[in-house]
This record gives C-alpha cells, sequence and structure tokens, in this order.
C-alpha cells in the first residue's frame, strides 16, 4: 500500500496543471494515470485553441476559469517553454438577420470581460482575412484568442511538477475507490494507494468515481469531436482562429492554424454511448468537410494528412464543476472540463490547488522551480550554434523524421527526460517526429529502433501507445 | 477435353485465355490476341516456373538481412518448400552478390543466391 | 558558414535517378561532382525491392532491385564520384547553395554550378485517404512494410489486408505470404487494378489471394492493435454503396493508395510544380524555371519502371553537364535561352500531363522523349500528336491504362518543319 497527502485521477491537462500548482506547496501529491503516457484522453485530441471568452455564460464557472486561463497562458506558455500564439479569433455571422446573436455573443465577451472585442464589416473581415467565405457579412474579432500545443502543454505542466516532486503512476487504473474515517482507499490495478484527498480529474470518466464517493450522482457524457488536419504548406490559409456564429451543438466547426504552423479543421459535436470510442467515422468526417466550407473558401483539401476524433467530457448542466463534494469531505471534482478545458487549465490547476490549499494549510515552498526547458530544437538555432551543437552531440546531425526535420537527438531527449516517451506516440507528441506529412512512414522504423535502445528492449516490444499496441508481430518465416 | 482459364501477363491488355487441353496436351489456345499469350498459356499449363526472392538473416555486417533469390526459375509448386529451406539460414558476413547461399534447394536442383553486397 | 564546399554539379538523392544521372554527368566530362544521400546506403528505394523484374530495358536481363543498385553503384566507385551518405539537405537557395547535415560533418552549405533534383517520392498516408475508424497500430504503408521485412526482418503482422492494388501492394502481398502471413485480400477503389498483370498473377493468383476491385475500407477496428477492417463496394464516383459491408478480421493494413513526388525543398527554392504530377515544370533539357536546376525520376512524375527512371536520369545528367560547360565557356547561356521560343505541350482527351511540358526546337537533342500517363483505360486507340491543330502522327495502342507510362518520340526535324509552331498537343483518339 501506498500513501500520499493528495492523489490526482488523470495525467490529462487539467490533473497535470493540478499537481503543477499543487507542487508549489509542502504536499506529497501522486497522479494516477491509466494509459502509459501523459496526455491520452481528451487532452490529445482537439483543437489546441486558446479561447477569448465570450462563449460562457455571464456569471458562469466556465466563464471564470475561461478568463482567467487566458490571461495566465502567456506566462506559462513562457515559463514552459511551449509554443502559444495571440493569433486572434474571428466568428464568421452570414446573414444580417443573424447579427443579434453576433452582438449577443459581443456583449456577452464584454460582460466576461474579454478585452478588445470589435465587430468588423464584411470588407475589413476579408481584408484580414482574404480566405474567409464571400458569404462573411460581419465578423466577431477577439485579439486575445489564441493557438497552444495541447501536447506540449500537457507534458510541459506534468514535467514541471515532477520536477518539484509530484510522482507520476503510469499503467495505473483506479477501479475502486473506498471511503476510509479519513481520507480515501483507491484500489488500482497496481495495488492499493491511500489519500486524505483525492483530485478527480479522470476526463470522461469522472462521473464513474464521482459516483463512487458521493450520492448525488453526476453524468459525463462523451461528446465526439472528429478534425481533419492539413499538411503545414496549407498552414498560412488562414492567420486567425476562424468559427461560425455558434449553433445548437457547441460552435460548429473551426479552421484554425495550429501552434505548429498546420491547418486544423473541425470539431462535430456527435455524442456517443462508448467512452472509448475514439474512432472517426465517414458521416462525422463528411460533416467536417461540408460545414468547413460555411466559414472559409478556397481550402486545398488535398492537403489532409490525418483526421482523428477525441472525446469531450460534457456534464449535462453545460458547466464545469470544480469543487470539494459536499457529501464526501476531501474528494475534490474536477469534471465536465470540456472547451474551453484547455483554455482553462491553468485556472483549474490554480482552483483545485486553491481549494486544497485552504483545506490542507498549505505552505509554500520556497525551491518551487518556474521553469522547466523544453526538448532543444535545433531548428530555432541559428546556423552557427547548431553547427556547434552537432559538433557537441552527433545525434543532431542525423535527421530521423524527414517531414519535420526531427533530429535523433531530439528523440534522445524525448525519451531521457523526466516522464520520458516510452512508445511511438509518446515520441510523436513530444517531438513531433511522425506528426508530418508522410505520417510516420520513412521514420517508424528508425524511431523503433532508437526506442529499442534506450529502453533496452526488444523491438518486437516497442508499442505505438503502450499496453497491447506493440507495432511488430514478428521475425521473418518465424511460424513457416 | 477440358478447359483451362488463365489471363495473360505480357501486357496491361491481360488477354483472358482459354486454352483446350486433353490430358496434359495442349490442343488449342484461343482468345490470345499476339503470340506471346500463346506461348505464355502452353509454358504456364505445363511447366510453370517461378524466380523466387526471399531474405537470409546475417550476423555481423553492415545490415542484418540479405536478399537472396534463386539462380534461375524453379517449379512453382516448389516455391513454398523452397523458402522453407531458407527458414534457418544464418550467414556470418561478408557476403558479396551471387554468393551461393544453398545448393539444390527443395532439390530442384537450383541454388539460391545473394543478391546484395553485405559488408 | 566557414563550412563551405563547391561542385559544378550536386545531385540531391542517391536512389536510381541520382546514380543514372551522376554517371551520365560524369561520362559527358563533368568531375566535381557531389550526391548528397539521407539513407545509409546509395540506391535509394531500390535496396528494399528485393523481387525481380528490373532492368529488362536497361541491362536486357531480370534483376532485383537490390542488383540493379549494385550495376549503378558500380558505376558510380569505378567513375569516382563523391558522395555523402545519412546526409539530410535541409535547404537549397535560388542561387544553388545547398544546405546539408550529417552526423560527421554538422552544417555545411556547398555551392553548385548545377543541381539535379532526384529526392524521389514518398507513399500516401492512411490520412490523406480520410480512412474512417480507430488509429491502432498495425497500419502500415507498403513501403514501410517493405522496409521492415525485407532490410530489417521484421514480420508486421500475421494475418493481412490490403487496400491499393498498384505494384508495391502486390509485391507485399507475396512477401507477406511467403514470410508466413496470411494475407486475406487485396481491395482497390477503382475498377482495374494499377498494377501489372504479371504481379496479380504471380502475387495474387499464385497464392489464392482474392482480389476486390472497386472496393475500399470504410471502418477500422480495435483500440490499440488492429483488430479487422471493413470492406465495402463503392460505386462509380468512389462512394461506398450502403449494405455491402464486409468485416475482415486482420491485425494488419497495409496501404499502397499512391506516390508522392517530395517537392518540398524544390518549392522551398522557387522550382514551379506541375499540380497534376506534383513534380517539377520542365523543359526538353529536363530542366526547371530555375536556370540550371534539373529534375528526374520520380520526384519529377511517378514512374512505372526504373529502366525508364535510369533513362530521364541519365538526359538530365547530360543536359546538367552541358549547362556546367557552357556556363564556363560563356556567360551568355541566359540571354541564349531567351531568344529561342520555346513550344508549349499541350494535353488533350485522356491524358493527363507531359514531361516536358515545354520544347525548344533549336535546343532540343535529334530526338526528344515525351513521357506522360493517361487518365483512364483505353483500349484500341491511337496516341495523337497535334502541331497547331494539324495531326502530325498517330500510332496505334491495343491498350493504355493510367498505371503504365507512355511516350511518344519527336524529332528535331519535325519541330524544324514547322518554324512557327506554337503549341504540341498529345490526346488519345479512338480507333
Amino acid at each position: 500500500m501506498q500513501e500520499y497527502e493528495v492523489i490526482i485521477i488523470g495525467a490529462g491537462v487539467s490533473g497535470c496543471a493540478a499537481a503543477r500548482e499543487l507542487s508549489r506547496y509542502d504536499v506529497k501529491v501522486c497522479v494516477l494515470e491509466k494509459e502509459e503516457d501523459v496526455c491520452c484522453g481528451t487532452s490529445k485530441a482537439n483543437s489546441g485553441i486558446v479561447h477569448a471568452g465570450y462563449d460562457a455564460p455571464v456569471g458562469s464557472l466556465k466563464a471564470q476559469m475561461n478568463l482567467r486561463g487566458n490571461e495566465m497562458m502567456e506566462k506559462l506558455a513562457e515559463e514552459l517553454d511551449i509554443p502559444f500564439v495571440r493569433n486572434g479569433s474571428l466568428v464568421v455571422c452570414r446573414s444580417e438577420e443573424d447579427m443579434p446573436k453576433l452582438r449577443e455573443l459581443y456583449d456577452r465577451g464584454i460582460a466576461n470581460g474579454v478585452k478588445g472585442l470589435q465587430i468588423l464589416g464584411r470588407e475589413e473581415v476579408l481584408a484580414k482575412e482574404p480566405n474567409v467565405t464571400e458569404e462573411v457579412y460581419a465578423a466577431l474579432y477577439a485579439p486575445t484568442g489564441g493557438i497552444v500545443c495541447p501536447f506540449e502543454l500537457n507534458i510541459a505542466l506534468a514535467e514541471n511538477a515532477y520536477a518539484n516532486g509530484a510522482e507520476f503512476r503510469f499503467g495505473t487504473e483506479v477501479q475502486e475507490i473506498r471511503r476510509l474515517e479519513e481520507g480515501y482507499e483507491l484500489v488500482t490495478d497496481q495495488g492499493i494507494f491511500r489519500a486524505g484527498f483525492v483530485v478527480n480529474a479522470a476526463g470522461v470518466y469522472a462521473d464513474r468515481f464521482h459516483n463512487m464517493v458521493s450520492g448525488r450522482k453526476i453524468e459525463i457524457t462523451a461528446r465526439r469531436g472528429d478534425y481533419c488536419l492539413l499538411d503545414k504548406s496549407a498552414g498560412n490559409h488562414v492567420k486567425s482562429t476562424i468559427f461560425t456564429l455558434p449553433g445548437k451543438f457547441g460552435k460548429g466547426v473551426l479552421v484554425a492554424p495550429t501552434a505548429h504552423g498546420n491547418l486544423i479543421l473541425g470539431p462535430t459535436a456527435i455524442d456517443i454511448e462508448d467512452k472509448e470510442g475514439t474512432n472517426t467515422t465517414r458521416e462525422g468526417l463528411d460533416q467536417v468537410l461540408e460545414r468547413v466550407g460555411m466559414n472559409a473558401k478556397n481550402l486545398p483539401m488535398r492537403q489532409v494528412i490525418t483526421s482523428f476524433a477525441g472525446l469531450r467530457a460534457h456534464e449535462k448542466n453545460d458547466e464545469f464543476v470544480i469543487e470539494e463534494l459536499e457529501d464526501a469531505p476531501g474528494f475534490i471534482d474536477c469534471a465536465g472540463i470540456e472547451s474551453p478545458g484547455l483554455t482553462s487549465c491553468p485556472a483549474v490547476g490554480e482552483r483545485i490547488a486553491g481549494i486544497l490549499r485552504e483545506r490542507m494549510g498549505l505552505t509554500e515552498k520556497k525551491d518551487f522551480i518556474s521553469v522547466r526547458k523544453g526538448i532543444l530544437k535545433p531548428v530555432t538555432l541559428p546556423k552557427e550554434e547548431r553547427a556547434r551543437l552537432i559538433k557537441e552531440n552527433p545525434a543532431y546531425g542525423n535527421i530521423i523524421c524527414r517531414c519535420e526535420m526531427i533530429t535523433e537527438g531530439e528523440i534522445i531527449d524525448a525519451i531521457r527526460r523526466p516522464l520520458g516517451a516510452r512508445s511511438l506516440d509518446g515520441v510523436k507528441r513530444r517531438t513531433r517526429a511522425g506528426m508530418g506529412r508522410c505520417q510516420a512512414g520513412f521514420c517508424s522504423p528508425r524511431v523503433m529502433e532508437i526506442l529499442a535502445r534506450e529502453w533496452d528492449i526488444d523491438i518486437r516490444d516497442v508499442t505505438k501507445s503502450g499496453g497491447a499496441s506493440k507495432v511488430l508481430a514478428g521475425t521473418n518465416k518465424d511460424i513457416l | 477435353m477440358e478447359e483451362k482459364n488463365l489471363i495473360c501477363i505480357n501486357c496491361p491488355l491481360g488477354c483472358m485465355l482459354t486454352v483446350a487441353m486433353d490430358g496434359k496436351k495442349i490442343v488449342s489456345v484461343a482468345g490470345n490476341t499476339c503470340r506471346r499469350g500463346d506461348t505464355y498459356a502452353r509454358k504456364e499449363l505445363t511447366n510453370p516456373t517461378r524466380i523466387v526472392t526471399s531474405t537470409v538473416r546475417v550476423l555481423g555486417g553492415s545490415e542484418s538481412m540479405v536478399s537472396v533469390k534463386t539462380k534461375e526459375d524453379i517449379p512453382k509448386g516448389k516455391v513454398l518448400e523452397c523458402v522453407r529451406a531458407l527458414k534457418d539460414v544464418v550467414l556470418p558476413a561478408p557476403v558479396k552478390i551471387g554468393d551461393v547461399i544453398l545448393e539444390d534447394a527443395a532439390g530442384t536442383g537450383v541454388s539460391i543466391v545473394a543478391t546484395k553486397n553485405v559488408q | 558558414m566557414n563550412n563551405q564546399l563547391s561542385a559544378d554539379i550536386v545531385i540531391i538523392g542517391g536512389g536510381p535517378a541520382g546514380l543514372a544521372a551522376a554517371v551520365a554527368a560524369k561520362k559527358n566530362g563533368i568531375d566535381r561532382i557531389l550526391i548528397l544521400e539521407r539513407d545509409r546506403e546509395l540506391g535509394g528505394i531500390l535496396n528494399q525491392c528485393i523481387h525481380n523484374g528490373f532492368g529488362l530495358h536497361t541491362f536486357k536481363e531480370e534483376l532485383t532491385g537490390p542488383e540493379y543498385a549494385a550495376r549503378f553503384i558500380g558505376q558510380i566507385l569505378e567513375l569516382n564520384i563523391a558522395y555523402k551518405l545519412n546526409t539530410m539537405v535541409m535547404d537549397i537557395s535560388r542561387d544553388k547553395v545547398v544546405t546539408a547535415m550529417n552526423r560527421e560533418e554538422g552544417l555545411f552549405e556547398v555551392r553548385a554550378g548545377a543541381v539535379i533534383l532526384a529526392m524521389g517520392c514518398r507513399e500516401r498516408p492512411r490520412g490523406a485517404l480520410n480512412i474512417p475508424g480507430f488509429r491502432p497500430a498495425g497500419i502500415f504503408s507498403a513501403g514501410t512494410a517493405q522496409r521492415l521485412v525485407n532490410m530489417e526482418g521484421y514480420l508486421p503482422g500475421r494475418e493481412v489486408v490490403i487496400l491499393g492494388s498498384g505494384d508495391i501492394g502486390l509485391i507485399m502481398a507475396r512477401r507477406m505470404t511467403l514470410e508466413g502471413a496470411k494475407v486475406k485480400v487485396v481491395a482497390e477503389l477503382m475498377p482495374y487494378s494499377g498494377g501489372l498483370k504479371r504481379n496479380i498473377v504471380q502475387c495474387l493468383d499464385d497464392y489464392g489471394i482474392p482480389l476486390k476491385l472497386s472496393h475500399t475500407v470504410v471502418d477500422i477496428k480495435g483500440k490499440e492493435r488492429l483488430e479487422g477492417i471493413t470492406l465495402a463496394e463503392v460505386d462509380g464516383r468512389g462512394k461506398p454503396i450502403p449494405g455491402t459491408e464486409e468485416f475482415y478480421s486482420c491485425d494488419t493494413l497495409l496501404l499502397s493508395v499512391g506516390l508522392i513526388p517530395e517537392n518540398e525543398l524544390s518549392a522551398g527554392m522557387g522550382v514551379e510544380l506541375n499540380p497534376v504530377t506534383s513534380g517539377p515544370r520542365v523543359n526538353e533539357s529536363l530542366e526547371t524555371n530555375i536556370e540550371g536546376v534539373f529534375a528526374c525520376g520520380n520526384v519529377l512524375h511517378v514512374h512505372d519502371l526504373v529502366d525508364f527512371v535510369s533513362e530521364e536520369a541519365a538526359a538530365a545528367g547530360k543536359n546538367a553537364a552541358a549547362y556546367v560547360r557552357a556556363a564556363k565557356e560563356t556567360a551568355g547561356r541566359a540571354a541564349e535561352r531567351a531568344s529561342f521560343p520555346a513550344v508549349r505541350l499541350t494535353v488533350g482527351t485522356g491524358v493527363r500531363y507531359t514531361v516536358p511540358e515545354t520544347i525548344c526546337a533549336e535546343r532540343m537533342d535529334e530526338h526528344q522523349t515525351v513521357r506522360f500517363r493517361v487518365g483512364g483505360v483505353y483500349k484500341n486507340c491511337y496516341v495523337s500528336v497535334y502541331f497547331d491543330g494539324e495531326r502530325i502522327s498517330r500510332r496505334k495502342k491495343a491498350v493504355v491504362a493510367p498505371g503504365e507510362m507512355e511516350e511518344i518520340m519527336l524529332t528535331k526535324k519535325q519541330l524544324m518543319e514547322y518554324p512557327d509552331l506554337k503549341e504540341i498537343n498529345v490526346r488519345i483518339e479512338e480507333a
């Protein structure tokens, strides 16, 4: 049995933000994650958008977290050495009739405290974004909208929490939570854990854990979003994030550049029964392709390099639930964190740490390390420095991923650093090796070699994403 | 009299050939557009043969596998047996193109040779 | 940078195109040639194509891929042509400074008199087809699987479905079978196979592997490792027909769904690309819009036979050599280039593109090969050539198909007879 003061269930962006904020204090924290890595659920498959904050209802926790998260993101990105761009966002209105809705959005944004909002006329919009649909009538412009790399944000939060003493247990699935006289006992497939306080950041499964300890049941629905990703050659198609005026199901389909210069289209919003249902469907992808035409034109659809689907953890009251349960003291929910969850995560972490600080009487550490150094990207260095780097470490002269120009040095760094990559996807999310236009066709055999060498395992045991996802089945003629 | 159908492989036209056979004897070939179809059908139905290519493990070389082939074509029915005969073959490096890897593969009288240089 | 080299001709890529171009350039009198290859050996994709069927045109005998490569590598060594392995070209500037990198030398620059682009192509990934479903382990492009099996000795899976009946897909069906896997079916979106008849018979029929034409994958099952796929028949526009779905359990899906020339470097230096081929636009010398920058092989347009790659690359090598010599002898080539009018090659019914896209009668050799591909299967047709609307030749063909490259030959004499010629049109006509 293992004991901690706080156990966080889930190493997604909310769980890791909470872990990082808690690691400012003198407290023994452990994050339990059922997958082999951080960022394997909702956090890995979303738009990567930092929302300005005009969507959520005035006075809601969502609105509050969104604004605060957006405001914090700049400094956080700097501290954690991750890409973040305030590229601005536009909500496209296509007819005069819809103008009241656009104004409503503007008014809500103002009431929520969003800065710099402006309603732009057709010509202003087209001057700003020539590839917006010809049918644009007006648009709401929010200069504080941004884009961030969700993988790097999640990974960086975890690494920084780890550097400050938070522990992480991967491949550890919580199966049962028992209430003790003081605190909780968590039965996992890797043994029993105990903690006085539990943070439930389990994404689409947050209802399961909540309902294990509370009489007031909640329900989280998995709401699937299908996306298409285009090659970097299409990344300049738009500069801002382009939304359509919200309809019944969220914000419609957006077109946006990603923090790494691809173009992303999506998502759909399809409620499903299966909380593991991250499969795209024909209908879903067709819907993306159909709807994306509502806000942008001339999209180079031949440049699609991949499609994927993610699940939002939708709570039926459409609100974030971040609070200690009244009927389960010491159990803190972090549930229903759907859009704008990524934007909000810094604030969500802060709020959870705040709740625990009060309840536990935590004191700040003197030696908190606020900065984390990302994986060194030689491509960002001036030529001379890059040449020097290769001289010092020739692995930085060996390109493994041709499409994204990722070197062996970066891949080794991704594997060797704390909470390092164990699988092809782990390497991909940390370095972008395999994320380019050939989608790992050329580099996967070589990344597998490096993973096998660095972890000292047989190459046949290398996985795509942990568990049973082995890439190779055997050797030539082995069963002939 | 028996009729057999096969597709001619000589060009993209892919003529559907109909061959009339009397036991093992070919009586006529129909459906071909050119003479190559006739020749192909007669060979393929009386004595079909294939060149077989495969890989063999190499120890201590710059590569872990070396590609190999049957030096000449072998009867089609012997292909799998021939590949199985390579299952446990391991070669020490270096290997040169043309090196004989296995003689008389699967009793065909044909040897298997390396098709790549491995240092 | 203190690390600058120079060469008369820098060749980007040491695959079949780069090797043939280098040999031809050397034989045409250029000594300072440098080949930059990103892989650990010369030969490119030929090293993993261990099947036979290469070289019937070039060497008049049937070779395997590695043997074909070895013939050219042998010439490179004999002719003492310089090359660097494990070297990635990062960037080429418009004035032909090539920036490259490897472990030993770090970043370095090569100032080139002429550049030959010979980077080859890559495979279209699953994402480009937008196949719905999960994204488990066990989905490979056919070429990746080919590398794993043929060069590294690893079997990617035991039960295999292959999507796409191009030659790589067909060849891999046989390879996987002969290494102990069970290939359940090969599905092809089009109503015809993109591969050679010979491969359909010898790679599928020989092993009883069914080929399903007008079929595609409509769903992928399996969260961690692939568990199965669903095939469905498609209608004339490639849309799946509801009710025709059929599930195949399998742990591996190989995709052989097309090749894309790798022109990121070319585009980066300002080379104009043809949207149909995704390769550079070239003139009769295989020279791009940037003077002294040539292209050949699969980076120019995807070929069906390596023999034609070698032939085309040899022409590029020879032309690059002539360019380098002329540039040394006279500084006035640019003026000369502008003074000769170029004739445009255009495509008519059935023809998707031509390489080259322009021809200059004054500069061309006695004979000029024009290569092209057709957009559909045509039986009993003519390949016709029109000079400004007047038919000057037609050749009867029993069949033309998209999977096979076609060519016509133009002569200098022909073009000289039409001094005011503006346009040469190539088209398929019914007999």
